[in-house]
């Protein structure tokens, strides 16, 4: 049972002179900062932070924690996320001293074990793509891509095609990130509308493809969950044109071992580490967002990276180092090791023959999912699918006016997260839905089940007004948008009680 | 299962893929290990990353003990943090798109956005980005949206070097310069920022403490920045509000800083916290995801990702930025952990911090051939020089089982103006777990050493000029 005098925001819990967190008396002498700093520079008083013991601060946040659904406590379907389980061996490893404590600024000479683990991830992720030259530095998936067609843009400057390549080009059904990292890389985004099958459109493709293009994104399989068949011939009008074809890494757990990036000829890719390779998904992140281009590529690409430099088999010697063109940084220090180390600890248990056993299972969970559900719902594209597929809620919304959205809330009801909703965009009342390979089929068979249940309701208003069972229904986003409310405190910063909250505009 | 799909075979399923791509061979990797082999195969690969003389240290053994600074400190995380971040709740649920199913998050995220503001003193804080750097680069957009000036982004030359490196990476295609204004006494000189600041510079970037430790002139600086229609932007520690007056109080317009300090481990580098804080008029141009409060349909008070409409996944090609999955976990540690602080502990941190720091310098500076390189005051980190090189002194203190750092020379030629002699300095910073006992250690070994190093014997360790 939920305690909600302890969900209450900290502001509220916050009583004067508590405190969890003790430090020990300064042991050296002098120095108070009221002797050693101006007086102009120093605050009357610290913060205003809440001031809990620790038991608050524990029974707060647990009681929170139990208003989520995640991946440990529900099945989560939530298509083009890859919310799979995650290996508890991970977080052990990756809190190992002399994993965790390590200072981004230490010698290199006592980092051999880490430079060890990042060069052996750098050659895995190589390996798996089919493309040799690897970066890790960047931070989630959308930064791998923005990075990629940084790297893109110093190619083409070099070449002296850099104001004459200014095109971004991506079918209708990409990722939003894929349009906004072309823009913020200094890209002109350019959209394609997709054929009745949901892939890639050949003539539509040639028809705006030119030397004016830079650079062709496209996921594959695509977020149709479909395999874009026709690759090869879309990647050959992109490179007889002198572009490049970048390969948004989101759905690689479809096909690790099965086909490479690199041989259905794309020169630049990202890996989304929390997806594909079980790093925690943590409420939005972190993520990891390695990418892996082709040979000359490598040249730009940010840095540091790991080389190797000598030593023994048995005990090879690393260092880092910025490559020669390379597009500098696009953060500071290495990358998100952290993510980094699950997702190496997740290829090491794996191997290949378990990489491909992954995929296999992820195709075919999201086949027998797709097939129990097609009876219920539309769907709209041709079997089979890869490691997920896109349904629509159309019929259900013109008859009985229960939308996507609707399904989804009341599948909370329910106990399972709801699908992935109006994504892609192709397809009206999109349910996206991905299952995993780490789903049993006891699960999928409930989950069709409860699919079947909601949409035969006989009270379509209990679903449209779905969910009934969470701690709170429909928020109201309008509000939330013309009224945002974004912090506790008010204007004056903490000088009215926190019942009396900012509103902008 | 299969059979079910109307599939004979896995690869009836898998045909979609063209023979003409399909790997014909398999993946060329390490075989898989179980849990226990993989479990010893990176216990050693992890001994790697240890001192191997470490039974010679003088402080009595185990890793070397850290005074290294730079931006990522050694401060204590209360168990309370991992435990809580630990929980699989939190840990292994996603982006909070359906609200319902994510309160906890949610409102973690809400918290940490009032947090964060409580420290600013804004009332506009997003629900954090990747880390420091890029959330300068960040406020640089902004700043550049808000001004519409695209021509110019002024940056200190005080500011972290990484910083300044990964806004000008993020901004190479984009029409504003990135101009450096040299620090060579270690802190701006205000004259010399407000000639910079042209018509068209959308904003100024100050780090205050800066890169050297060092306060700046902050509050002039932003005044003339003001004064121009510049954006101000503070690069600001955390840790340091435990006693500094905060950025809106300087008249910053965003503040952006590294969350590290606040719980999360130092782990090489990353995952680590972007925090972002703004002026509220910057509300519908502030990148990243925002949680906002509202109610539910029954009028209960609840959280929900708010101003979506600015987002990736809406406005494509004309977000505010290309941000989606970010530091969500990061944010919880960093929330929990200044919960558990309250202002006292976090004053108590900053208090340390500058005490041991100072106390360090002293004791260092009694070493022949090693001063502050600047006059200027400092927090918690202070820059020295040594005389004859940096490096030298960082290998002694290695030896006997101290890192210090990082020396300037590691950052990119030219990443600091000629004036600073940048082969002589580095920085040291001394955290509230740092003891006494350890730093007269170190002043003692590197005294010590100098006539009678195992490395140099006989050689003077620093060659006084």
């Amino acid at each position: 049972m939920r305690n909600t005098h302890a969900t209450r925001p900290l502001s509220q819990l916050s009583r004067p002179g508590y405190r969890a967190a003790r430090f020990p008396e300064s042991d050296v002498p002098d120095h108070a900062p009221a002797d050693v700093l101006p007086a102009g520079t120093l605050a009357d008083a610290p913060p205003e932070l809440p001031e809990l013991t620790e038991p608050d601060v524990i029974r707060h946040f647990t009681n929170l924690s139990t208003l989520n659904m995640s991946v440990d406590t529900h099945f989560y379907p939530l298509g083009s996320c890859t919310m799979k389980y995650n290996p508890k061996r991970h977080e052990r490893l990756a809190g190992l001293p002399g994993l965790v404590d390590l200072h981004p600024y230490r010698d290199e000479a006592d980092l051999q074990g880490m430079l060890q683990i990042l060069h052996e991830m750098q050659g895995m992720l190589a390996e798996i793509s089919g493309l040799p030259a690897v970066s890790l530095q960047p931070a989630a998936g959308a930064q791998g891509e923005l990075t990629a067609l940084l790297v893109a843009h110093a190619y083409f400057r070099d070449k002296g095609e850099g104001e004459q390549r200014r095109k971004v080009i991506f079918p209708s059904s990409a990722h939003g990130t894929n349009p906004a990292s072309a823009a913020l890389a200094g890209f002109d985004p350019v959209q394609l509308k997709p054929t009745k099958n949901g892939l890639t459109d050949l003539k539509e493709l040639a028809a705006k493809v030119g030397d004016d293009t830079a650079v062709f994104m496209v996921t594959n399989p695509n977020t149709l969950g479909l395999f874009e068949r026709e690759i090869e011939a879309a990647t050959k009008i992109v490179h007889d044109a002198g572009g490049l074809v970048y390969i948004d890494g989101a759905n690689m757990n479809a096909i690790l071992g099965l086909t490479r990036p690199g041989d259905f000829g794309g020169d630049m890719m990202h890996y989304n580490v929390h997806k594909t390779f079980t790093g925690p998904h943590g409420g939005g992140g972190p993520g990891a967002g390695p990418i892996a281009v082709r040979d000359f590529l490598g040249p730009y690409l940010p840095g540091p990276v790991v080389k190797k430099v000598g030593g023994t088999t048995q005990r090879p010697e690393f260092a880092l180092e910025t490559p020669s063109k390379s597009i500098g940084r696009v953060r500071t220090h290495f990358g998100n090791v952290g993510i980094l180390l699950r997702g190496y600890f997740y290829l090491r248990t794996l191997g290949a023959a378990g990489l491909r056993e992954v995929s296999e299972r992820a195709v075919l969970n999201a086949n027998y999912l797709r097939k129990k559900l097609e009876t219920v719902l539309e769907i709209p594209h041709p079997a089979p699918c890869m490691h997920e597929f896109v349904a629509s809620a159309s019929k259900s919304k013109k008859n009985r006016q229960i939308s996507a959205m609707d399904v989804g809330k009341r599948l909370l009801d329910y106990g399972v997260h709801a699908p992935t909703v109006y994504f892609p965009l192709d397809v009206p009342e999109a349910l996206m839905i991905e299952p995993t390979e780490t789903e049993s089929k006891a699960t999928l068979d409930r989950f069709a089940d409860i699919v079947r249940a909601i949409l035969t309701e006989e009270e379509a208003e209990t679903v449209r007004t779905a969910p009934h069972t969470t701690p709170v229904r429909r928020p109201d986003e309008v509000k939330a948008a013309r009224q945002p409310v974004l912090c506790g405190i008010a204007k004056g910063c903490g000088t009215v009680p926190v019942e009396d909250v900012v509103v902008s505009e | 299962m299969l059979a079910e799909t109307g599939a004979t075979s896995i690869e009836d399923l898998l045909a979609q893929i063209p023979a003409s791509v399909r790997l014909d061979r398999p993946l060329n990797l390490p075989a898989g290990l179980c849990e226990s082999e993989l479990q010893r195969h990176v216990a050693a690969l992890a001994e790697r990353n240890r001192p191997r003389d470490a039974a010679d240290f003088v402080h009595g053994g185990g890793d070397r003990v850290c005074f290294l600074g730079g931006g990522v400190y050694d401060h204590f995380v209360p168990a309370a943090v991992d435990a809580i971040a630990g929980r699989g709740e939190f840990y292994t649920a996603y982006t909070p798109y359906q609200a319902e199913a994510s309160q906890g998050s949610l409102q973690a995220f809400f918290e940490f956005q009032t947090l964060v503001c409580r420290l600013t003193g804004f009332t506009v804080a997003n629900a954090s980005l990747y880390e420091g750097g890029s959330a300068a680069a960040e406020a640089a957009l902004l700043a550049i949206r808000e001004t519409r000036r695209e021509g110019r982004v002024v940056v200190l030359g005080s500011v972290h070097p990484e910083y300044r490196q990964t806004l000008a990476t993020l901004l190479e295609n984009l029409p504003a310069d990135v101009v450096t204004v040299p620090c060579p006494d270690g802190v701006a000189d205000v004259a010399a920022v407000e000639a910079a600041l042209t018509d068209d510079t959308a904003a100024l970037i100050v780090q205050h403490p800066n890169f050297f430790g060092n306060l700046e002139d902050a509050e002039r600086l932003f005044a003339a920045a003001k004064a121009n229609g510049t954006v101000s932007v503070q690069v600001f520690d955390p840790v340091s509000l435990g006693l500094l007056k905060n950025p809106a109080a300087l008249g910053a317009d965003i503040a952006v800083g590294e969350g590290q300090s606040l719980g999360i481990p130092m782990q090489y580098g990353g995952p680590y916290l972007g925090l972002f804080a703004c002026r509220e008029s910057f509300l519908r141009k502030t990148p990243g995801r925002l949680i906002g409060r509202t109610e539910d349909a029954d009028g209960r008070e609840c959280y929900v990702l708010a101003l979506q409409t600015r987002e990736q996944h809406i406005r494509r090609g004309k977000a505010t930025s290309n941000i989606c999955s970010n530091q969500g976990l990061l944010a919880l540690r960093a929330t929990v952990h200044l919960a558990l602080l309250g202002p006292q502990g976090l004053r108590e941190v900053a208090d340390l911090s500058v005490r041991k720091t100072h106390y360090l310098a002293d004791r260092l500076c009694e070493v022949e051939g090693v001063s502050q390189a600047f006059e200027a005051p400092y927090l918690r980190e202070v820059c020295l020089r040594v005389q004859g090189g940096a490096g030298r002194l960082l290998t002694a203190a290695r030896t006997a089982g101290f890192d210090l750092g990082p020396a300037l020379s590691r950052f990119p030629a030219g990443s600091f103006c000629d004036e600073l002699r940048a082969d002589e300095l580095l920085l040291v910073a001394a955290t509230e777990r740092r003891t006494r006992e350890e730093i007269d250690q170190l002043a003692a070994a590197l005294t010590h050493m100098g006539s009678d190093s195992p490395l140099r014997r006989g050689e003077p360790l620093l060659a006084v000029a």
